[in-house]
């Protein structure tokens, strides 16, 4: 954690003794003292928070989609009917809708990304451990970079090298004059800017979301009045109406996120599967 | 040289501002659109809500990597 926060907090200098300005959270609440150390080769690897979290969610949705489907039933129970509600939503809502007949074979893929990413965005709303996975930038990217190596050899495997390339970088019915300016700009907006999109929505969503918290939750902290009794002043009423404020906000913030969280996991899901559809029809 | 005019204190924010104009356009134009064909046409709900969520994405990004840039190149 920041260090000037925590000198901040030690000091526990508040608006109305005096203060030491407001400690406004930076980059730095995204990153995190190492737990443990350990050595492969000659690499060594750091756990950090947000590591352990990373793999809780792995052990928290594999679990429950293993319990709610170990014992299937035909008339399904109440965790199995929820498993099958977030089934469908992906293969009905996302795979068929977006890609179509052939959507089925991805649904695996879209079916883990979706709840994998959602589960990593909601630790940014469960107490103690309150940071997005996918606020850290190395994991969106992870993911972003399997969707591509997943779309574009894909692409070339259905529909041939020259004419997969020329369906994404020539579209039809231009003049021909025009596919001097199109090929440039089709080539950076379909290779390179949309991998590079596709992590930062996911990362600077989380990122923005966790820094608006931090903010407010820091506000609340730092305009709360510790001698509103003792020596009241203009100052301390202030703050505590402030410190209210700021609290009520942070509530509905939270609640906020809950909705930004798992809309994020849905557009990151929808656009892989948009991907994937380019490379399954021809244009 | 000589400084015809100066920005100080927090350019990171100026830039996020001038960065958000543009998207906030286009996401306002996208729901406004999308509940109006929702208005005309109930029964294409999904459709519509589900291109709506894609452009909406799609445009969003323009501001977020506004917000980022700040703090990967520095304030």
């Amino acid at each position: 954690m920041s260090g000037e926060l925590l000198a901040a907090a030690a000091e526990s200098c508040h608006l109305s003794t005096g203060g030491c300005g407001f400690p406004a959270p930076g980059k730095e609440i995204f990153f995190f003292d190492e737990i443990a150390k350990f050595t492969i080769g000659t690499t060594e690897f750091a756990v950090t928070k947000p590591m352990i979290l990373l793999w809780m969610s792995v052990i928290v949705v594999v679990g429950f989609f293993v319990m709610a489907f170990r014992k299937a039933k035909v008339v399904p129970g109440r965790m199995q009917g929820l498993a099958e509600y977030g089934y469908f939503f992906v293969r009905d809502g996302i795979a068929r809708d977006t890609i179509g007949k052939e959507g089925d074979r991805f649904v695996p893929l879209l079916f883990s990304f979706f709840f994998f990413i959602w589960m990593n965005n909601l630790w940014g709303i469960i107490p103690f451990a309150q940071i997005p996975v996918t606020s850290k930038f190395a994991i969106p990217v992870a993911f972003a970079v399997i969707v591509y190596l997943a779309w574009v050899p894909l692409g070339v495997k259905r529909q041939g090298l020259v004419p997969f390339f020329k369906g994404m970088t020539m579209p039809r019915d231009v003049p021909k004059v025009m596919y001097v300016l199109l090929i440039p700009i089709e080539i950076l907006s379909n290779f390179i800017v949309r991998p590079f999109t596709h992590s930062v929505r996911l990362f600077a969503n989380m990122f923005a979301g966790h820094m608006l918290i931090a903010t407010f939750s820091i506000a609340a902290w730092y305009l709360f009045p510790t001698n509103l009794f003792s020596e009241p002043s203009a100052v301390a009423v202030l703050g505590l109406v402030g410190s209210a404020t700021s609290t009520v906000v942070t509530i509905a913030l939270t609640g906020f996120e809950m909705g930004i969280q798992a809309l994020q996991a849905y557009v990151f899901t929808l656009l892989a599967a948009v991907y994937l559809s380019d490379s399954v029809n021809a244009h | 040289m000589s400084l015809l005019a100066e920005v100080t204190g927090s350019l990171g924010s100026i830039g996020f501002g001038l960065a958000a104009i543009g998207p906030g356009i286009g996401v306002g134009i996208i729901f406004g659109q999308g509940v109006q064909a929702i208005a005309r046409q109930p029964e294409a709900y999904g459709v519509i809500r589900q291109n709506m969520i894609l452009g909406f994405a799609l445009t969003e990004a323009l501001a977020l990597i506004g917000f980022v840039a700040p703090f990967v190149f520095g304030a």
